[in-house]
């Protein structure tokens, strides 16, 4: 009989990503709810030390999965490794974070046990004695509340979501013995930016510029930086080419949920509202009064934001000293 | 080289989704039916890639009459051949039950290389290129922007967050497309009029020999309880004042002070 709720951790250079705290948060509460335990997964290459700060966020039991195969990820090496290590004690439940690894992986995996898997999920809550899943579908348009028939359920939690809980315990460190055989694929180079840049889909906050940029995101930038915030982009400012794909939110980009979204510029075509819709609260700067993005936003301003929004770097600077 | 593109009919992003009296599915009337745009990605690439090396592009797509729209236009890029799988026991299905039709679809056609877009617009699952390529026993590489083949294998730059990692893989292997990729062209008036004469073939759940109870409606995972839109906002609260400043200073005091975000 499946039992227990499993949280997959993601880290990079020995750190965690914070959706990892998430995960494990949401697990711990989810492990109340039903009376059960709950196990956190460490994956990587020298990643022992890792295991006892999960404990700290209510872990009962940490599973350690070590391996120089597992050094840089590899979808096809991590789903091995996951799946030899939860074989002994099939879960009820698998939590990842939805990150692009974390994501590829649930995918993967969810495959290899022919199991049900909601992806990018918002909420879990329990209902009549079943778990429920609310994920965001159409880029945002829809909420889909799903139940996932068969065992192990899954579920990826969508980054800065799910709220984080120090639930500090003893947990019991085990690291099973892994066989993972040849794995066909070879990570060749890894390019990752180490400016520190805000990755758009974790960021607190984010500031976004649209056509009513006319392509000079200076602004844009100059606040997010002063804010502490990723920059975003619409459509058509990634169509003109003023700022890569990986920026865009919307449908055919980056689904966002941070806890304030700055729109400047961007009169607010439906794809891109549905992307940004689940931030708890939206700014939109525009000089035009009838744009739809005002009819999304909690608070706006009408006015230029060439004008504007050096003032608001100003008066942020100055509110942060 | 026998390249395969997945390809996956959804409504026009542009477009606004109701949702169908049922509760749990979206109204299908009325809608404007695009190819999915990260698909789009991977029958340009497919073309890209037979342009250079030669070979075969077939496009496979799954579900109701109209999805041979989809196709046809990928015919009309360039592709050389289409296989509709059509069956109504096959209709309602998730992520899962569609990887297992496609990966049984793929035991019927030869291919080096599998190309999808990395999710449909529609679910937004993402789910279906990593279980194709599970359920076919191949290595897939996720939201890759860059595309090299090299003697016996494929070379793809994924983008993950704050950069790009390229990783490399035997063939047969699945690739997820990702925006950056290259930009996708349009069908020509002479390319629509030859697709029309492109083979398509339509098979059924019996023809790729797949158990209609596990796949569609009744082989279902993701069990939809409800679809619900997402909850409305207050009424915009407009910020005014006689000065850029003066907008800016109320903006940042309503947001330190009121909505403690900053």
């Amino acid at each position: 009989m499946a039992d227990g709720i499993v949280a997959v951790t993601e880290q990079r250079e020995g750190k965690f990503r914070k959706v990892s705290y998430e995960a494990v948060s949401e697990g711990r509460r989810l492990a109340d709810a039903l009376g059960t335990k709950l196990t956190a997964v460490v994956m990587g290459s020298g990643v022992q030390g890792l295991a006892s700060e999960l404990a700290a966020f209510g872990a009962d039991r940490v599973l350690v999965l070590d391996d120089p195969e597992l050094a840089d990820f590899r979808v096809e090496a991590y789903t091995e490794a996951l799946t030899q290590a939860l074989a002994a004690e099939p879960p009820a439940v698998v939590l990842f974070g939805a990150t692009v690894q974390g994501k590829d992986l649930a995918a993967r995996f969810a495959a290899r046990q022919d199991a049900g898997l909601a992806m990018d999920c918002t909420a879990i809550h329990l209902q009549d004695g079943a778990l429920v899943f609310t994920r965001p579908m159409f880029g945002g348009k829809i909420l889909a509340e799903v139940k996932i028939a068969g065992s192990p359920q899954i579920a990826a939690v969508r980054p800065n979501v799910m709220r984080i809980e120090r639930r500090p315990r003893e947990a019991a460190v085990e690291t099973p013995a892994l066989s993972l055989g040849a794995i066909p694929t070879t990570v060749v180079e890894q390019r990752l930016d180490a400016s520190g840049r805000i990755e758009l889909s974790e960021a607190d906050i984010i500031v976004s510029g649209g056509r009513g940029t006319g392509g000079n995101f200076a602004p844009i930038e100059e606040l997010a930086a002063a804010l502490g915030a990723a920059v975003g982009a619409s459509r058509s400012a990634v169509d003109e080419g003023w700022r890569k794909h990986s920026d865009q939110v919307g449908q055919t980009g980056k689904v966002v949920s941070p806890t304030l979204y700055i729109a400047c510029g961007i009169s607010g075509a439906i794809q891109h509202l549905a992307g940004m819709s689940s931030s708890k609260v939206i700014v939109a700067i525009n000089k035009d009064p009838e744009a739809p993005i005002f009819s999304k936003a909690d608070y706006g301003v009408v006015g230029d934001m060439f004008q504007i929004l050096p003032k608001l770097t100003e008066a942020v600077k100055a509110l942060k000293g | 080289m026998n390249i395969v593109v997945l390809v996956k009919q959804v409504p026009d992003t542009e477009s606004l989704v109701q949702i169908a009296a049922d509760g749990v599915s979206i109204r299908k009337e009325d809608v404007k039916w695009i190819m999915n745009p990260y698909d789009e990605l991977a029958v340009e690439e497919a073309l890209r890639i037979r342009e250079a090396r030669g070979g075969t592009v077939t496009v496979v797509s799954l579900g109701g009459a109209r999805v041979q729209e989809t196709i046809r236009t990928a015919l009309a890029m360039g592709a050389d051949k289409g296989v509709h799988i059509q069956d109504p026991a096959a209709e309602g299905g998730d992520a899962p039950a569609t990887a297992r039709i496609l990966a049984a679809a793929l035991k019927t056609i030869p291919f080096d290389l599998i190309l999808c877009g990395q999710r449909g617009v529609d679910e937004d699952n993402g789910q279906v290129g990593p279980a194709v390529a599970e359920r076919l026993g191949i290595p897939h590489l996720a939201l890759v922007v860059k595309v090299e083949l090299l003697d016996g294998r494929v070379r793809g730059h994924r983008l993950v967050e704050g950069g790009t990692v390229v990783v490399e893989a035997p063939l047969p292997a699945l690739i997820t497309t990702q925006r950056g990729l290259n930009e996708p062209r349009y069908a020509s008036l002479p390319g629509i009029m030859k697709a029309k004469k492109k083979p398509l073939e339509v098979k059924t759940l019996a023809d790729l020999g797949v158990d209609p109870a596990t796949v569609g409606a009744a082989g279902r995972k993701i069990l939809v309880q409800a679809l619900k839109l997402p909850p409305t906002r207050k009424a915009v609260r407009m910020i005014t004042g006689e000065t850029p400043e003066a907008v800016a200073a109320e903006l940042v005091r309503v947001l330190h002070d009121e909505a403690r975000l900053i």
